[in-house]
């Protein structure tokens, strides 16, 4: 399988007067399949899997279907925005990595501070005390 | 006389700084490349809000009442679709078919316009049923999430409908390629922060 920069049609007709950079990549009509085809299992297994029912820990399913979400967001990212090493001279993937390194810490703490909190809080409301048991 | 003084009379613009600096060369992408960092900032947050309130009911309606997984399907496939639509939309510009292009960016809003319908359904829906935002912590965090990244749709789609009367006025310019690829730019993020919807929102939240 191609990497979509190395593309022959990535760069379409020259023209003259412009100043395309040279980096720009539109992807090739490969990549766009590729990465719809790989989208569209990567959509459809985790729905089959909570409509269908499939398997009966949702701790398991759950770990599934964020595993393939994220598999599927690196896919769009390769496939759909052509983020390379190379994209705007590597500024585009620094700029990338640092993002997500703190959605990562924002996610991650809010959940863990939340999560805290909530256990070493007073004793609970009878409403949610139900919901706990019910869930 | 020193050899080293910077030769003023020199005939061509030359780069006197940073002569192995690496810089774009427009700005524009990478700027609008740090823009949609940007808004996986207000993402995260309000994912962030999901993951803390998703079950917060308050009594209501749970995730299971409210979510109709088949409408979602149909929503997801739309999107995706339109980001596949418009990336041959693109495919058309770096080939220089103008009128292929505006085809397929068509189609594009199309799926696009079809998906804020759906969903804009589906919130009235809700509100019908008294699932509200103002019902519980976990409606209230799942309508400004889902909310937000639907009024972002909508904005790109107005953002083509603009854009096509741009490159049907005045064609495919320099100008209106680099509008055009910041517009691409924006549809494909769209379609990546919907994967984290639909996959987390929709579908961790019925498992929870």
């Amino acid at each position: 399988m191609s990497h979509p920069s190395e593309s022959a049609l990535a760069h379409g007709t020259p023209h003259q007067g412009e100043h395309h950079d040279e980096h720009v990549n539109h992807g090739s009509l490969r990549s766009y399949l590729t990465g719809f085809t790989l989208a569209a299992v990567l959509t459809i297994i985790p729905f089959w899997l909570v409509m269908g029912h499939v398997l009966s820990s949702t701790l398991v399913t759950t770990l599934i279907v964020l595993g393939l979400a994220a598999a599927q967001i690196v896919v769009h990212v390769v496939y759909f925005l052509h983020l390379d090493t190379k994209s705007e001279k590597g500024w585009n993937m620094l700029a990338f990595i640092f993002t997500m390194v703190l959605v990562v810490i924002v996610l991650g703490a809010s959940v863990w501070v939340m999560y805290n909190e909530n256990a070493n809080m007073m004793p609970m409301s009878p409403q949610y005390m139900n919901h706990q048991q019910g869930s | 006389m020193n050899t080293i003084a910077i030769d003023t009379d020199h005939s061509e613009p030359r780069d006197f700084l940073c002569l192995k600096e690496e810089h774009p060369h427009n700005g524009t992408l990478l700027g609008f490349w740090l823009y949609l960092m940007s808004d996986c900032f207000i993402f995260a947050a309000l994912f962030a809000c999901i993951a803390v309130f998703g079950t917060s009911y308050a009594g209501g309606p749970s995730a299971r009442d409210v979510f109709d997984l088949p409408g979602l399907a149909v929503n997801t496939a739309l999107l995706l679709i339109s980001s596949v639509t418009f990336g041959f939309a693109m495919l058309e510009m770096a080939r220089e078919r103008k009128r292929a292009m505006l085809a397929w960016l068509a189609v594009s809003g199309v799926l696009a316009a079809c998906f804020v319908g759906l969903e804009i359904h589906e919130f009235v829906t809700m509100i019908a049923d008294g699932a509200g935002p103002g019902r519980s912590a976990f409606l209230s965090s799942f309508f400004t999430l889902v909310g937000t990244h639907g009024l972002h749709v909508t904005v790109g789609v107005l953002w083509l409908i603009v854009l096509m009367v741009q490159l049907g006025k005045h064609g495919l310019t320099e100008a209106n390629r680099r509008r055009l690829m910041c517009l691409s730019m924006f549809w494909h993020f769209l379609d990546l922060v919907w994967v984290g919807v639909f996959s987390y929102v929709y579908l961790v939240g019925v498992l929870r």
